[in-house]
């Protein structure tokens, strides 16, 4: 297919339209996990380990069962004893052992709230007293929950047969060390002996919860022929399908995985708690089963993101030109493997061009919940080092920050750390808008600082599919594989759209289930309309022929002879014959006279994922007294390639800032001496509401992908990459002091103002 | 024990069942099957659950059902007259002030009161006002813009 690259010309593309799906939201009609109901359903309810470290000794549950209303009960007993299977998952890879070992403990529990048995009873009332009844005897084990700790000589070792990989030789023993990465590039040595002047921190950050206000959901129904039915609210009915039918040993055409409505992900809802164990459950009680997280739950068993300690030195000469990078990251990856080291790692400097640089990064486990992604998963952790101690290289160097940054920016050819070379990559326009912003020569009131900060992110592309149907009035039907969380299917259709030279109201947008469309990859990595749009374009192409045909069919002439211009068809040039346009209506009320139903799909691996880059300037305002920072004004400026629906990608950039903004000064875990999470709800869990917050302006450079659809790319992650830092330089610029520290809340803010010197 | 109780619940008069532990939040999803209304966190942290009671916004999740007896009560469901939009929920489309749409019946209806009280409220009164409503989304840029347009068009000031 051909893509169009340009940014003039298109009808559709651009426009903000409604979105499809919007009135069934705003009237509560809007079918979401937990509000699905099937026939004589049973009410689940998981339980929990009180430990964050024990062995299981005995499960015995009945007691449970002897109780009135309880259907079943499950255990691990009632999933596969997988082994360890790698595999590619949204931005990053999972494991299917520690998959099935997260969603049901066998052996050991590894964090508090980890599920060790679950109940399926006729009310939820009857469920939850179940729980009480199911007796397991433990033995409690030492626990470790600070990184550090947990990397040390003697810890509790979380898995005897976890070998730290990406060393050589071998450890002799086990550790809660499982992996070590490096990227390297030049010859640091030689590069920091170039520099004039080096700037260098150590940062840390707390875990933090994605924190979608939809706890996760779902319902499964076992039928008596092994066929199965699941509705749940996740970021991939595919994947549901296929984890579902790997940890419970069936076959993928007996499952029928529908996506419910998403009430936010962020990359949370990349996996699995609950689907398999609900069916697990129907296959037990033979009848359909719901299960529905607590928030609190929500809290202690769902995957927030790493906490980290992040060392970082940096070299410049005299003129700013930067020659030298020294990094290294340490992320918790919870109870099993997988932290994003890798990311924060690749992302932490993917904005600049330096000669020599040395990544190292440690994933450390520890008895938490397993890590899940969040939105552009180790990139903030990543920027929040570098960025900082970019801001405190430019102090050093006498230079504006911005003016750093587009010095050693990247450009056209730019190879990064991790051996990738940047094409067509808008940073330098990105610096170059904040910096004409008319934000950044605004003057500041009393106690106010302003900070910049860049950021990088990916975007991916992915297995991908999309079918367009013709109706027969003229209007189009599109089946998008992917969970909207965001109004994808707003930019969906009106690609399709753009293609077949409808209007944008003329194509409807469905999500489709496992059963309707072919396979796609999940809803992550910033994918979905960057890489469901190719497909739409492919498949609305595919249309576009078939009406050709048709047109051709019924003038009597050649299809080589048509064009399609304005959603008609016209003859190709004045030999084609003297036709009047054929527009789309006609030819669909003739379809089944010319060859029958016009449609089609299409599908691909999708490749050429244009990069996003982002460069925020941030106002903070410092009380003095109680250390209390407030946001005053917040400008975000991304490349976003071409915005299709501009509102929901300022959308995007704003909700990324206002989760930026939460864990940059109030989102933490915290935990007791006794391993257990002691905020597991939002009045302790502070997320940001809307007195929190100012309006926060969202800049959209253009600077095209020429490598997928109009040019665009995607843009849901980049935006939470920046804040950290940009709020770490703005407080730094307001007090003349800088916090290390996430969160920096009024506690460390006040430490920070009554510390001497400055 | 079960209860009966008798509401006035967006306007019409409605009798349920309901147990007396029994929060008006179960009692509208499960009983009266009105799914709007959303469970964020069932301990009136989030604010999906809100509806208005008697002129008043209140948690349904930390309210009993039975508390209802005699109330008026107005849910997302009843924002829309006649198959016709209320002017908030237009405005909320218009501006895309709803990503994945989980906090926006709660939202919806917590501005509705908002504006009921103040039909011409400054920046401040608006983030105020919505303070008890979490969207983990939008930021709340779009939701405070489309809720000034709302409020203009309720002052019968719009301009397009
Ligand atoms: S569900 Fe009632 S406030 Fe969150
Ligand atoms: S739109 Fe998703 S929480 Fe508000």
């Amino acid at each position: 297919m051909t893509f169009l690259g340009g940014q003039t010309g298109q009808r559709v593309v651009g426009t903000r339209p409604i979105r499809p799906d919007g009135v069934d939201k705003v009237t509560g009609r809007a079918i979401y996990g937990a509000d699905a109901r099937l026939p004589n359903m049973l009410e689940g309810r998981i339980k929990r380990s009180p430990h964050p470290h024990a062995r299981i000794l005995r499960i015995d549950a009945s007691r449970a069962l002897a109780l009135e209303g309880v259907k079943a009960v499950v255990t691990s007993d009632d999933f596969v004893d997988l082994p360890a299977q790698e595999v590619a998952a949204g931005d990053g890879s999972m494991d299917f052992r520690s998959l099935s070992l997260n969603l049901m403990a066998r052996g050991k529990v590894l964090y508090e709230g980890h599920p060790v048995a679950a109940v399926a009873a006729t009310t939820g009332q009857i469920a939850e007293e179940a729980l009480d009844l199911i007796d397991v005897e433990y033995e409690a084990l030492p626990h470790v929950i600070d990184i550090e700790a947990a990397m040390a000589s003697g810890a509790p070792v979380l898995h005897d047969d976890l070998f730290t990989a990406g060393v050589t030789p071998r450890p002799e023993k086990p550790s809660n060390v499982a992996k070590r990465i490096v990227f390297a590039q030049g010859d640091v040595v030689a590069g920091f002996a170039e520099a004039d002047v080096v700037a260098e921190g150590r940062y840390t950050t707390e875990p933090v919860h994605q924190g979608y206000i939809e706890p996760h959901a779902c319902v499964a129904s076992w039928n008596a022929d092994g066929q199965s039915l699941i509705i749940s609210s996740s970021q991939g009915a595919f994947m549901v399908r296929a984890y579902t039918a790997k940890l419970l040993g069936l076959e993928i055409a007996d499952i029928r995985s529908v996506p419910a409505e998403l009430g936010g992900g962020f990359g949370g809802k990349t996996t699995v708690y609950l689907e398999p164990v609900a069916l697990a459950l129907s296959r037990r009680a033979g009848r359909p089963v719901r299960l529905v997280m607590s928030r609190e739950e929500v809290f202690r068993a769902s995957g927030p993101t790493s906490g980290s300690v992040a060392e970082v030195k940096l070299g410049a000469r005299r003129d700013g030109t930067i020659v030298a990078a020294e990094l290294v990251f340490k992320l918790q990856a919870g109870a099993f493997p997988g932290s994003p080291v890798a990311l924060s790692g690749m992302c932490a400097l993917a904005m600049y061009d330096i000669p020599n640089v040395l990544i190292t990064g440690y994933d450390v486990v520890s008895n938490r919940p397993k890590v899940a992604a969040y939105r552009a998963p180790g990139a903030p952790i990543g920027s929040f080092g570098t960025e900082s101690t970019m801001d405190e290289l430019a102090r050093k160097l006498g230079m504006d920050p911005l003016e750093l940054r587009e010095k050693n920016g990247a450009r056209e050819g730019t190879r990064t750390a991790y051996g990738v070379v940047h094409r067509d990559i808008g940073f330098l326009e990105t610096v170059r808008a904040a910096k004409e912003h008319p934000h950044y020569r605004a003057p500041l009131g009393p106690n106010q600082g302003r900070g910049v900060a860049a950021g990088f992110w990916f975007n991916i592309g992915g297995e991908s599919s999309a079918a367009v149907n013709i109706n027969e009035d003229g209007t189009a039907s599109v089946i998008s594989p992917n969970p909207d969380v965001g109004g994808s299917r707003a930019s969906l259709g009106m690609i399709a759209a753009e293609v077949l030279g409808l209007p944008a109201e003329k194509v409807r947008t469905v999500v489709g289930d496992t059963a309707s469309v072919p396979y796609s990859d999940m809803t992550g990595g910033s994918r979905v309309t960057f890489s469901i749009g190719t497909c739409m374009v492919g498949a609305a192409e595919k249309v576009v022929e078939q009406l050709k045909q048709r047109a051709a069919m019924l003038w009597g002439i050649s299809p080589d002879a048509v064009e399609w211009k304005d959603g008609a068809a016209v003859p190709a040039g004045p030999n084609a014959g003297g036709f009047e346009p054929l527009p789309l209506a006609e030819i669909a009320a003739k379809a089944g006279a010319t060859g029958g139903p016009i449609g089609a799909t299409y599908s691909t691996k999708v490749q050429g994922a244009g990069a996003g880059f982002g460069v925020h300037i941030c106002d903070a305002e410092v009380d003095r007294e109680t250390g209390q920072v407030r946001i005053v004004r917040y400008t975000a400026v991304q490349d976003v390639g071409r915005a299709i629906h501009p509102s929901y990608v300022e959308g995007q950039i704003q909700g990324g800032v206002a989760q930026g903004i939460g864990w940059a000064l109030n989102e933490e875990y915290i935990y007791g001496p006794d391993g257990k999470l002691q905020n597991p709800g939002f009045l302790d869990y502070r997320v940001p509401v809307a007195s929190d917050l100012p309006m926060i302006e969202a800049v959209m450079v253009e600077v095209p992908n020429p490598r997928a659809p109009f040019g665009l790319r995607g843009v849901g992650e980049t935006p939470i990459v920046p804040p950290t830092p940009a709020i770490a330089n703005a407080i730094r610029a307001a007090i003349g002091k800088r916090l290390c520290s996430l969160p920096m809340s009024p506690p460390k803010v006040v430490e920070a103002l009554d510390g001497a010197g400055g | 024990m079960t209860m009966k109780i008798s509401t006035t619940l967006n306007g019409e008069s409605v009798d349920f069942l309901c147990e007396p532990n029994q929060t008006l939040l179960e009692a509208l999803r499960d009983r009266l099957g009105l799914t709007g209304t959303k469970e964020g966190c069932g301990s009136g942290d989030c604010g999906a659950c809100s509806v208005i009671m008697n002129g008043r916004v209140v948690a349904s999740c930390l309210v009993l059902a039975a508390e209802a007896e005699g109330a008026a009560i107005t849910t997302v469901e009843g924002l829309a007259k006649d198959g016709v939009l209320h002017p908030l929920q237009q405005r909320f489309l218009e501006h895309a002030a709803l990503q994945c749409g989980f906090c926006t019946p709660g939202i919806l209806v917590a501005a509705k009161a908002l504006l009921d009280a103040n039909p011409n409220p400054t920046e401040a009164e608006v983030r105020l006002g919505l303070a008890g409503n979490l969207c983990r989304c939008t930021g709340y840029d779009k939701i405070v813009r489309a809720v000034f347009a709302a409020a203009a068009d309720l002052r019968g000031e719009t301009v397009a």
